[in-house]
């Protein structure tokens, strides 16, 4: 794991605090009415995606799940890009065909965001498997929930992954609910990576916590890249919203709601750069303000752009 | 009568199966104290406990092939799949064992099995959770699939299905949850395999499923004012399905139009049309039609569309008034 500069800190925290203001301003468009289907945020998770993609290059690659946008913003997707496919328009990377959940761009390795759960786990490995055969070094980050643990894609992607030495690593963002059902419903450990034992592979546990997540991370991609395989990570974040925006939450409990908030990943990682004048206040505010243009501006963009026109609607099934 | 929503009335089937016998239980992800992730076993927790209502992992394959082994020992389980395009995470547990464990061993098992599964677009959920892909089952000897239209089927078909010893898939329109409609406040079934008559007419016969039944009566009324007369089929099962009455009302009206939501490759309609042809094409005055969806997946932002709606109908039964044979 190399370390941070200044510079990179303060990137990390952007990137961070980026991924919270766009979901909030997707939560208020969702709501009311601009974007149909479904969308499921990761406010309270974004340390993880930052931390991680902080260890990755360019031409490395990610898989994603349907609570993707995090993700993808933290390797580098360009907020126009990515708030114009969510709005389902033309000029989207997918084409408008894919919206939230099924984000993908493939410049900057995004494979997908997936709408079935537990179907990006292959995928990624088989990023992971095409790496090695090309010798290029390329190493893969797979994101998931904890609820993707219970699908056979999980176990037999873990098992193939390490018999065969893959450059992946496995991100189990362990937020305790899958849907409406707590983790002790769906599963009888605590710790999902102790799965990783029964493939041989490392297994770690880290908190919510952008410098133990970065630091792990950085472990696991180092060790994927020097072709000694693949890694479980497992962070214990906390979903701070429903499933998905517009769910009512009636089967939690509020002090699980306020638990969650109280362990902000955010606030961890500001007062950190703070206390080692790392980052000054007025410094924050000024990186906020402009990011909130940012968002703006995008959400402008997508809303003035040209959704797909119906005589496109068969093209291009095939090459 | 009373006026209930489609979604209730799956729960008042499931309910009364319940109760009635103390081998059907309920399995699936969200279904237990969330009350399933449409609400359709809202109340069921409470009333039967967690060992009847059985909130499962995230592992459709693992419940599947479960459920098929707690059937061939006695147990009539109701497996809910939350979207039907997950039910592909599942096919050998539905294809290559449920279907098959009775045939296969010489008929020594029965497979008491029921999966519920909300198919089709409408909520602009995007290309994996928005297919309708009853013919993939429809095509499997050993298994049955139907797909109610209306809360009276849903109810009665439901009913039928876990009392049946065959697996029964049956297929609900996410569309059609909300629906109202009335049923009788007493018991009663729909047997599977027989159609609906929504609607006697002369000129053409349109045979629909599930939501396109709505949208073909739509179009029904339309073409009405016309001055044309459409007799319209709610096939209600795919398989088996009611050839005597789809016969029948082409005997009458020699034209036939079929309407799905599904893609219209290699679906419903293609199978009712080749068997309308192989039995009674002396019969036909016109080629015959079939509206369904294109051939690609169902898109997010384009779902509109894409989606084959009551004007598709009404050109189709206008185009097949004109062509003939
Ligand atoms: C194969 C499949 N089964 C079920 C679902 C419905 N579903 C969507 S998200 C979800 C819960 C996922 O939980 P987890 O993996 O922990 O991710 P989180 O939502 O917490 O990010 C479920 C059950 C699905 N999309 N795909």
């Amino acid at each position: 794991m190399s370390e941070l500069t200044k510079g990179e800190f303060m990137a990390s925290y952007r990137d961070m605090v980026k991924i919270r203001r766009v979901e909030e301003t997707l939560m208020d468009v969702f709501s009311a009415g601009e974007i149909p289907g479904f969308i499921h945020v990761c406010i309270g998770q974004e340390a993880t995606p930052v931390a991680v993609c902080k260890n990755l290059k360019e031409s490395d690659c990610i898989a994603t799940t349907h609570r993707g946008h995090g993700h993808a913003l933290a390797k580098g997707i360009d907020l126009k890009l990515f708030m114009a496919e969510l709005f389902g328009k033309k000029n989207g990377p997918c084409l408008g065909r894919s919206g939230s959940m099924h984000l993908a761009y493939k410049a900057l390795g995004i494979m997908g965001a997936n709408g079935i759960v537990g179907g990006g786990i292959p995928i990624a490995t088989g990023a992971a498997f095409a790496s090695k055969y090309k010798k290029n070094t390329d190493v893969i980050v797979c994101f998931f929930g904890e609820g993707s643990a219970g699908e056979g894609t999980f176990h037999e992607s873990l098992n193939m992954a390490s018999l065969w030495k893959l450059p992946i690593v496995y991100v189990c963002e362990n937020n305790g609910w899958a849907e409406f059902t707590s983790q002790s419903v769906h599963m009888p450990i605590k710790d999902v990576a102790d799965r990783a034992a029964s493939y041989n592979m490392p297994g770690v546990v880290v908190p919510n916590d952008f410098l133990e997540i970065y630091a792990a991370a950085g472990d696991a991609v180092e060790r994927a890249r020097r072709g000694e395989g693949p890694t479980l990570l497992e962070v214990k974040s906390r979903r701070w919203h429903g499933h998905f925006v517009g769910d009512a939450q009636k089967y939690r409990a509020a002090d699980d709601i306020e638990g969650a908030r109280a362990q902000d990943c955010i606030a961890r990682f500001e007062n950190y750069l703070f206390s080692n004048n790392l980052l000054r206040p007025d410094e924050a505010a000024a990186l906020d303000r402009e990011i909130r243009d940012s968002v703006s501006q995008a959400i402008e963009f997508a809303r003035n752009s040209p959704f797909p026109d119906p005589s496109e609607l068969t093209e291009g099934l095939y090459a | 009568m009373k006026e209930i929503r489609y979604l209730w009335a799956i729960n008042e089937a499931i309910r009364e199966e319940m109760e009635r016998d103390g081998n059907v239980l309920l399995i699936g992800e969200d279904v237990g104290g969330p009350g399933g992730s449409f609400g359709a076993s809202r109340g069921l927790a409470e009333r039967f406990g967690p060992e009847r209502v059985v909130d499962t992992p995230i592992s459709e394959a693992g419940i599947m092939g479960l459920a098929a082994g707690a059937a061939v020992c006695g147990l009539r389980p109701i497996l809910e799949i939350m979207f039907m395009d997950f039910m592909t995470v599942c096919m050998d547990g539905i294809v290559n064992q449920a279907a098959k464990l009775r045939y296969m061993f010489g008929n020594q098992y029965t497979v008491p099995l029921v999966i519920r599964t909300p198919a089709g677009g409408g909520l602009n959920a995007g290309p994996q959770h928005s297919q309708c892909l009853e013919a993939w089952f429809a095509h499997v000897p050993g298994l049955k699939v139907v797909m109610p239209a209306t809360p009276y089927d849903v109810k009665g078909l439901l009913k039928s299905a876990i009392r049946d010893d065959n697996p029964v898939i049956v297929v609900e329109n996410k569309a059609l949850h909300a629906m109202k409609g009335n049923i009788p406040e007493e018991e009663y079934l729909v047997p599977i395999g027989k159609a609906d008559i929504k609607r006697s007419g002369s000129d053409v016969t349109v045979v629909a499923t599930s939501r396109m039944v709505h949208e073909s009566a739509k179009a029904a009324d339309r073409l009405e004012k016309e001055g044309i007369s459409v007799e319209l089929l709610d096939l209600r099962s795919i398989s088996p399905w009611d050839r005597d009455t789809v016969f029948t009302s082409v005997a009458k009206t020699h034209r036939l139009v079929i309407a799905h939501e599904a893609v219209k490759s290699f679906g419903t309609g293609a199978e009712v049309a080749a068997t309308v042809s192989e039995e009674m094409i002396h019969e036909l005055d016109a080629p015959i039609l079939r509206v369904g969806a294109p051939f690609v997946p169902v898109p997010f932002s384009l779902e509109k569309a894409y989606l084959p709606n009551s004007e598709d109908v009404y050109k189709a039964v206008k185009k097949v008034l004109e062509r003939i044979l």
